[in-house]
């Protein structure tokens, strides 16, 4: 006679697991891991794996020491971290500005607040951000586009944002295909795009958030050049000036926006739950980011955004709530 | 034609429906059969018989008196043994009535015979009192007394007849095949409770995993004037009335408030055929259809059950107990209750026996919520299921309450959805438990 097992419905499950979303979001990566290498060289693969390692390490001693408790490295969320936090710097930092970096986003963003699903702040930003403000020298020095295999007509030197800000001159489709500089994952809009669709037919994000990203910024970067044309220019390799509806086409492939918007603004713990709030989230990282980009003192905002959008997240809980059946909703 | 469904939330569990091809078979007679008093909603009903009396099948044992009670009648001839506690599905001791079976006697007036009878003699208060006398409940699940949903209150008019032959439960198929077994017998039951509530138009909803049944019953109902099968989308749980109700004509039923509120009474299948035999048999409710599935069994059935015959009388008719059963649970996977031993008896609203194995019992190990909006997106009443969770496990009733714990149907999307696996829906049912007894407690005073 075997024992019965009590306990309440539902009695089946989905089999969806945290470790399963989470090692989905890796293999979402795994395009920017390639073209990061393609475009940097192997400098690339050196700052990911001391970014990955050092996360896991950080994690794993909190956890084991601090914490005590049976370690859970390998649901995959460090792991997460640490590749987002490589894509987010440039590939020439010193490995001890990584450790640092990595120390700030486990050690600090995520386990002081009790670990996975208690951050109120996407942990690799707040590292990234971290070390923005610490090391401006070595975080903004962006090394030559050295692809491995020669497939784009290199060019070098400043990020198309400091070229735009500048008025340097830019090509379009070594915008699309990423091969300019930048931080490690930033750089390639196609790459960026296929995990965020692998992303999307897994259900691991909703398309809400980075659609109210991305629309908000191409809209307000439209209306701002439409309105003063004059303030805000670019000019093109072949000498056309942009008009307004390219220049905010250029603004969405710029920088870490499709990297923020879709890997990042997404991230599961620090964003809205309701659909709405999910929008409105989406929407204010949008217009943070081209306040910043277009009058703040950084030539990118993508990172100050989301954190400051990460703030509101509690209040955008309790005011956005999913419409509840058979209840009508009051006209004043 | 996009499939008409409901709007908010929902998911769509493997099917796992084994025994959709199996036709319903006779179970015979238990040795001896029990009878919980409270297998249905509301009061429970008070035995008319005493220990030691014969009994027909047929006879009623228990009478309900209160307004919400239902009858019970034997489904067995024989000697009752004694009215003792009895542990049913729930687990507790209950008082029940048993019955030592001997023979097959049948009260008289029951037709047995297997002609169909579709000439309805009966109006409106007959049938209400027939319904109520041959005590049938609805046999979805809930067991509520049929008789008290059919009586429209005052001041309250039933446009729309809706019949729930959803079956958005996995595995049960009982339903099922019941509509294409018993399908003519369905739809005269439709007629009589169309007469019994006063409308022209009755609606039976069928889920469109089930296309033999949709093309059965359509092709049935040219013969009956108002009846429309209307085929639904997959998508669990469609078989809840207030969903259900949304899904087919397009009304949101309020907060706390019964479908009537918005003009429509809602029916199972199964009891729909029961008041066919009740009304135009003379049958009472003393059997029915139970599904007995599970990915061990050797032989998924369905079978036609007395109502008081135990549980391990139909697993042996399905292939016999496999070694590796780890839980036992009286319904659907999604809904069901796990029972705590293989005697307990069918009731009037047992609509399957589901029997899971040792690794299917298990739940996966709880982790840390990552807020990945799973379960918000899946409720299908609008809920926050994390917040509610939280809420209860910090006994914070009054905001439980102001979050809509009450609305909550204890579908168990968000528990089955859940990657950390936490157990939601158990928070949110003790919190719901909490706030129930407060809220009663408040209207008293």
């Amino acid at each position: 006679m075997n024992i019965l097992t009590i306990s309440g419905s539902p009695h089946v499950h989905h089999q969806e697991s945290v470790k399963k979303i989470m090692w989905s979001v890796v293999i979402a990566m795994i395009p920017m891991l390639i073209t990061s290498v393609l475009f940097f060289g192997w400098d690339a693969l050196r700052v990911i794996a001391i970014s990955v390692a050092a996360c896991l390490l950080v994690e794993w001693l909190i956890q084991k020491y601090l914490m005590k408790m049976p370690p859970t490295i390998n649901d995959g969320s460090a792991l997460i971290t640490g590749m987002l936090l490589a894509f987010n710097v440039p590939s020439g930092l010193d490995w001890w500005i990584v450790v640092i970096g990595a120390v700030i986003a486990i050690g600090v963003a995520k386990m002081s607040f009790g670990g996975l699903g208690k951050n109120p702040f996407n942990p690799a930003l707040v590292g990234r951000v971290f070390l923005l403000v610490s090391f401006p020298q070595q975080m903004t020095t962006w090394p030559d586009v050295a692809p491995l295999l020669n497939i784009t007509d290199a060019i070098t030197g400043p990020t198309p944002l400091n070229q735009l800000s500048a008025g340097i001159p830019m090509s379009i489709s070594s915008l699309l295909a990423g091969s300019h500089g930048g931080s490690l994952g930033e750089v390639s809009a196609i790459a960026i795009l296929l995990g965020g669709l692998f992303m999307l037919w897994r259900k691991v994000i909703t398309w809400h958030i980075p659609v109210a990203f991305i629309a908000t910024s191409f809209v307000f970067v439209f209306a701002v050049c439409a309105i003063s044309p004059d303030v805000f220019k670019v000019q093109l390799e072949s000498g056309v000036m942009l008009n307004a509806l390219s220049m905010a086409g250029v603004h969405l492939l710029l920088g870490g926006l499709l990297l923020g918007a879709i890997f990042m603004a997404t991230d599961m713990v620090t964003s809205p739950m309701s659909c709405w709030g999910q929008i409105l989230f989406g929407v204010g990282c949008g217009a943070l980011t081209v306040l910043i980009r277009l009058w703040g003192a950084y030539p990118e905002g993508v990172s100050f955004a989301i954190l400051i959008m990460n703030a509101f997240v509690p209040l955008i809980n309790k005011g956005f709530k999913p419409k509840k059946f058979g209840v009508k909703t009051v006209k004043i | 034609m996009r499939l008409k469904t409901f709007k908010i939330g929902g998911t769509h569990p493997p099917e796992c429906k084994f025994s959709e091809r199996a036709a319903i078979e006779e179970l015979a007679l238990p040795t001896r059969a029990v009878f919980p008093l409270g297998q249905s909603l509301g009061a429970p009903p008070v035995p008319v018989v005493q220990k030691g009396d014969a009994v027909k099948v047929g006879q009623m044992i228990a009478k309900g008196e209160a307004f919400i009670s239902s009858n019970i009648h034997s489904s067995v001839s024989g000697k009752v043994v004694a009215i003792d506690d009895c542990i049913d599905a729930s687990g507790y001791k209950r008082p029940a009535i048993i019955i030592e079976v001997e023979g097959d006697e049948w009260d008289a007036s029951i037709d047995r015979s297997p002609d169909l009878k579709r000439t309805i003699h009966a109006e409106k208060e007959e049938i209400i009192a027939i319904i109520k006398e041959h005590g049938i409940v609805g046999m979805g699940g809930a067991a509520f007394p049929s008789h008290v949903k059919l009586m429209i209150p005052e001041g309250k008019k039933c446009e729309a007849l809706i019949i729930n032959a959803v079956e958005c439960e996995p595995y049960l198929t009982s339903d099922h095949r019941l509509m294409l077994e018993k399908g003519e017998e369905l739809l005269v039951g439709v007629k009589i409770l169309m007469r019994a509530v006063e409308v022209k138009k009755a609606y039976i909803g069928i889920e469109n995993n089930k296309p033999d049944a949709i093309a059965h019953l359509t092709e049935l109902a040219k013969g009956y004037d108002g009846i429309e099968v209307v085929p639904l989308k997959v998508k669990y749980p469609q078989g809840a009335e207030k969903q259900l109700i949304q899904a087919i004509v397009n009304r949101e039923v309020p907060c706390g408030k019964l479908p009537i509120e918005v003009g429509v009474v809602v029916v199972n299948v199964g009891t729909a055929v029961a008041v066919y035999e009740a009304v135009q048999k003379n049958k009472p409710l003393i059997q029915r259809v139970v599904t007995v599935t599970g990915k061990s069994l050797a032989k998924p059935s369905n079978f036609y059950v007395r109502i008081g015959t135990p549980t391990f009388m139909l697993i042996e008719a399905a292939g016999g107990l496999p070694d590796d059963y780890g839980k036992l649970v009286s319904g659907g996977p999604m809904m069901g209750k796990a029972v705590t031993s293989l005697d307990i008896p069918i009731t009037k609203g047992t609509s399957g026996i589901l029997l899971m194995t040792r690794k299917e019992s298990k739940r996966i190990p709880v982790q840390n919520c990552i807020r990945c909006a799973k379960c918000t997106t899946i409720c299908c009443m609008g809920l926050e299921p994390y917040l509610l969770s939280n809420l209860a496990t910090c006994n914070d009733f009054e905001q439980l309450e102001g979050e809509g714990v009450m609305n909550c149907i204890e579908c168990g999307s968000c528990q089955y959805i859940c990657p950390s696996g936490r157990p939601l829906l158990d928070m949110i049912r003790t919190g719901k438990g909490q706030v129930g007894k407060i809220i009663k407690n408040r209207n008293v005073k």
